[in-house]
C-alpha cells in the first residue's frame, strides 16, 4: 500500500508539514539553550532570552572552564559508575536469569516468588534510605550509584524467557560432553545473550547517566556528584557558579547567567550528539521490554 | 542381589547425584543476585518498622521508641494528606489518559506517513527528551518562564497579554504547564507501541475498504482503531495499577521545589521526600507505606480485571 502510492499528495504535504511542526517543539528548545550560552550577559539582561544570539560572547564558557575540577569530577564520578554499573547489572541480572530458565532446576518456583514479589511491593524511600546509610554505610560511596540497582526482577524475567527459547538440546548436549553449569552458562548462554543483554545495557547506561536522585539523596561529598546533579545545583544555587568562575571577579561580574546554560551544554551536550546513533538500539530495547515474561 | 540390580542402583544413583550437582551449581549461579535482592529490596522492606516509631537519628532504626499508629494519625490530620493524595491521583490520571490519546494519534499520522526515511526522523527527533535528564528539562522549562528574561513572558507581551507574570510563584499555571511538558516528554516513546501494532494489521483490510470507497479518515476510524482497543484498554488499565506513584523527577524539577507551587504540585513522592530532607523521618516512612499498602491493592485489582477480559496480557 505504502509502495504503491505518491509521496507529494496534498495530503502528505499537510502531514508532513504538521510533523514539521511537532519536531520545532523539540528541537527549537534545545537550540534556545545553545543560544543563550552563546550570548553575553548583558545582551541577555537587556533583551531577555532570544533563540539568535543578540550579542555573541564565549565568556560563559571561558568562565566554568576557568576552574573546571568540579565539572571534570562529575564527569569521571558519572563514566565510572554508569559503565561499572551497567556492567555489573548486566552480569548479574543474566547469572540470575540462567537458572530460572532451567526447568528441572529446584528452586525455580521459589526464586521466581522471590523475585516476583520484589515488583509489587518496596520498602519506600525512608526504609531503603536508612538501610542504606545506617546500615550499610553506602551513603558518599560511589557504591551507592551501582549496588543498590544491580538487578531489577522485571529485566531477570525478559531475560530468563529468552533464554528458554533457547533449544534445551544444546544445554543436553553439553551436559553429555561433561560441561558444568558454570561453563554452560559462561561459553554458551552468557555469549547467545549478548545482544539482547546490549539493548538493555544501552537503557541501563543511559539511565544512569541521567541519574540525578541518586546524588540528590546519599551525596554531600561534592567529588561525588553526578554529573546531573552538578547541572541541578547550578540551575538553584549561584555559589556553585561563583566557585567557579575567576577569583577576584566581582559577584555582580560573574556572568551566573549564562554560566547555567554553558554548563547545560557542557553536561548535555556529548549526550545530545552520541544518541541519534544509537537510537535504533533504543527503540528494540523499548519493543523488548515490552513484551512480557 | 542380583549383577543386574547393583547395576541399577548405581545408575540411580549416579543419576540422582548428577541432578543434585546441576541444582547446587545452579543455586550457586543465581547466588549473587538473590543475595542482592535480599540486601536491597527485601531489607528495606524490615526498614518500614520506623513507620511505627519515633525516628531518633542517635539511636538509629532498631533503638527507635515504637509510637504506634500516631505517624498515620498525625499525617491524615494535617491538611496535607488530602492535598497530596488527590494531587498524585488526579495528575496520574491526566497523564494516563492524554498520553494515550496523543501516543494513539501520533502512531496513526506515522503510519499513514508514506516516506520511511520523514518516518525515522521524526520518530527520531520526538523520542530525543528520553534520552536527556530532567534537570535539563527543567532548564528548557526555565528558559521559557523566567519571568524576566523567558521566552514566554515576551511572546505574552508581543500579543497583548500580560507580560510580567511570575510563573513561579502562580500556582494555578501549573497542572497545564506540568502536563504539556508530560505528554511533550513522553509522546514519542509511547506511539512505538500503538505503531507497532498498527504495523501488525492485515494490509488487504484497507485494501478492500478502499475499494468500497472508504477514505483514509474513514480507514483510520474504522479499521486502525480497532484494532488498537486491546492494547488500548490494557495499557490504560495497567496504567491504573501505578495511579498512586506520581512522577518525582517533573514534579521536582520542573517546579524547582518552589513551595509557593504546592497547592497545585505537590505529589506523595515529593512530600515523602521532603520528610526525608528534614529529617521526618517516620512521618514520610508512614506515608510511604501508605501508598506502597494503595499501590499493591490497585496492582492486584487491576490484574484481576485483566485476567478475566485478556488472560494473555495478565501480569501473573
Amino acid at each position: 500500500m505504502k509502495k504503491s502510492k505518491k509521496k507529494f499528495t496534498v495530503g502528505q504535504i499537510i502531514l508532513n508539514a504538521l510533523f514539521v511542526l511537532v519536531c520545532l517543539t523539540y528541537i527549537v528548545p534545545f537550540i534556545l539553550l545553545l543560544s543563550i550560552s552563546f550570548s553575553s550577559e548583558g545582551a541577555i539582561k537587556e533583551y531577555g532570552y532570544t533563540l539568535i544570539p543578540k550579542a555573541f560572547s564565549i565568556e560563559a564558557y571561558k568562565q566554568i572552564f576557568n576552574n573546571p575540577q568540579m565539572l571534570i569530577n562529575a564527569y569521571i564520578t558519572t563514566i565510572i559508575y554508569s559503565i561499572g554499573g551497567t556492567l555489573i547489572f548486566l552480569f548479574i541480572t543474566s547469572l540470575t536469569a540462567y537458572p530460572l530458565s532451567r526447568r528441572n532446576y529446584k528452586l525455580r518456583n521459589f526464586t521466581t516468588w522471590y523475585l516476583f514479589i520484589t515488583t509489587l511491593f518496596g520498602g519506600g524511600l525512608v526504609p531503603t534510605y536508612l538501610i542504606n546509610t545506617n546500615l550499610l554505610h553506602l551513603d558518599n560511596t560511589i557504591w551507592i550509584y551501582i549496588l543498590p540497582g544491580m538487578v531489577s526482577a522485571w529485566t531477570v524475567i525478559i531475560i530468563r524467557t529468552f533464554y528458554q527459547g533457547i533449544p534445551e538440546s544444546l544445554v543436553d548436549a553439553a551436559k553429555l560432553d561433561g560441561a558444568s553449569e558454570f561453563r554452560i552458562y559462561f561459553q554458551i548462554m552468557l555469549p547467545l545473550s549478548v545482544p539482547v543483554l546490549a539493548s538493555f545495557g544501552f537503557m541501563t547506561l543511559v539511565g544512569k547517566w541521567n541519574d540525578w536522585n541518586t546524588s540528590l539523596i546519599y551525596i554531600t561529598d561534592t567529588r561525588l556528584f553526578s554529573l546531573q546533579f552538578l547541572l541541578q545545583k547550578v540551575l538553584r544555587e549561584a555559589e556553585i557558579l561563583n566557585k567557579m568562575a575567576e577569583q577576584g571577579l566581582s559577584t555582580y561580574d560573574i556572568p551566573t547567567e549564562t554560566m547555567r546554560y554553558a554548563m547545560a551544554i557542557a553536561v548535555a551536550g556529548p549526550m545530545l550528539f552520541i544518541f541519534p546513533f544509537f537510537q535504533k538500539y533504543f527503540s528494540k530495547g523499548i519493543m523488548i521490554g515490552s513484551i512480557k515474561g | 542381589m542380583s549383577k543386574i540390580d547393583v547395576q541399577h542402583i548405581n545408575k540411580a544413583t549416579k543419576i540422582k547425584r548428577r541432578n543434585d550437582t546441576t541444582n547446587f551449581q545452579l543455586f550457586l549461579l543465581g547466588l549473587p543476585g538473590m543475595v542482592a535482592v535480599f540486601i536491597f529490596h527485601y531489607l528495606p522492606m524490615f526498614g518500614i518498622i520506623i513507620a511505627f516509631k519515633k525516628f531518633n537519628p542517635n539511636k538509629g532504626l532498631f533503638g527507635s521508641q515504637w509510637n504506634g499508629f500516631d505517624n498515620f494519625e498525625f499525617f491524615f490530620t494535617t491538611p496535607d494528606a488530602v492535598r497530596i493524595i488527590r494531587n498524585t491521583v488526579l495528575y496520574s490520571i491526566d497523564y494516563l489518559f492524554l498520553e494515550m490519546v496523543f501516543s494513539v494519534l501520533v502512531a496513526i499520522l506515522f503510519y499513514n506517513l508514506i516516506s520511511r526515511m520523514a518516518l525515522k526522523v521524526y520518530n527520531t527527533i520526538m523520542i530525543l527528551p528520553t534520552f536527556v535528564s530532567m534537570v535539563l528539562i527543567a532548564y528548557i522549562v526555565y528558559a521559557m518562564l523566567n519571568p524576566a528574561m523567558g521566552i514566554l513572558n515576551r511572546y505574552l507581551g508581543m500579543i497583548g497579554l500580560p507580560n510580567d507574570v511570575d510563573w513561579y510563584s502562580t500556582p494555578a499555571a501549573w497542572p497545564w504547564i506540568l502536563t504539556v511538558m508530560k505528554i511533550w516528554n513522553v509522546v514519542g516513546m509511547g506511539a512505538i507501541i500503538y505503531y507497532a501494532a498498527l504495523m501488525g494489521i492485515d494490509e488487504s483490510l484497507f485494501e478492500a475498504a478502499r475499494v468500497d470507497g472508504a477514505n483514509k479518515y474513514q480507514q483510520m476510524w474504522y479499521i486502525a482503531l480497532p484494532h488498537l482497543a486491546a492494547i488500548i484498554a490494557i495499557q490504560l488499565i495497567l496504567g491504573f495499577g501505578s495511579i498512586f506513584n506520581g512522577d518525582f523527577g517533573l514534579h521536582y524539577q520542573l517546579t524547582r521545589d518552589v513551595g509557593t507551587l504546592y497547592p497545585t504540585t505537590d505529589i506523595i513522592n515529593t512530600y515523602t521526600f521532603r520528610g526525608l530532607k528534614d529529617g521526618n523521618m517516620s512521618v514520610s516512612a508512614a506515608v510511604g507505606l501508605v501508598q506502597s499498602v494503595l499501590g499493591v491493592i490497585m496492582v492486584l485489582g487491576v490484574n484481576l480485571i485483566v485476567k478475566k477480559i485478556s488472560p494473555e496480557n495478565s501480569m501473573f
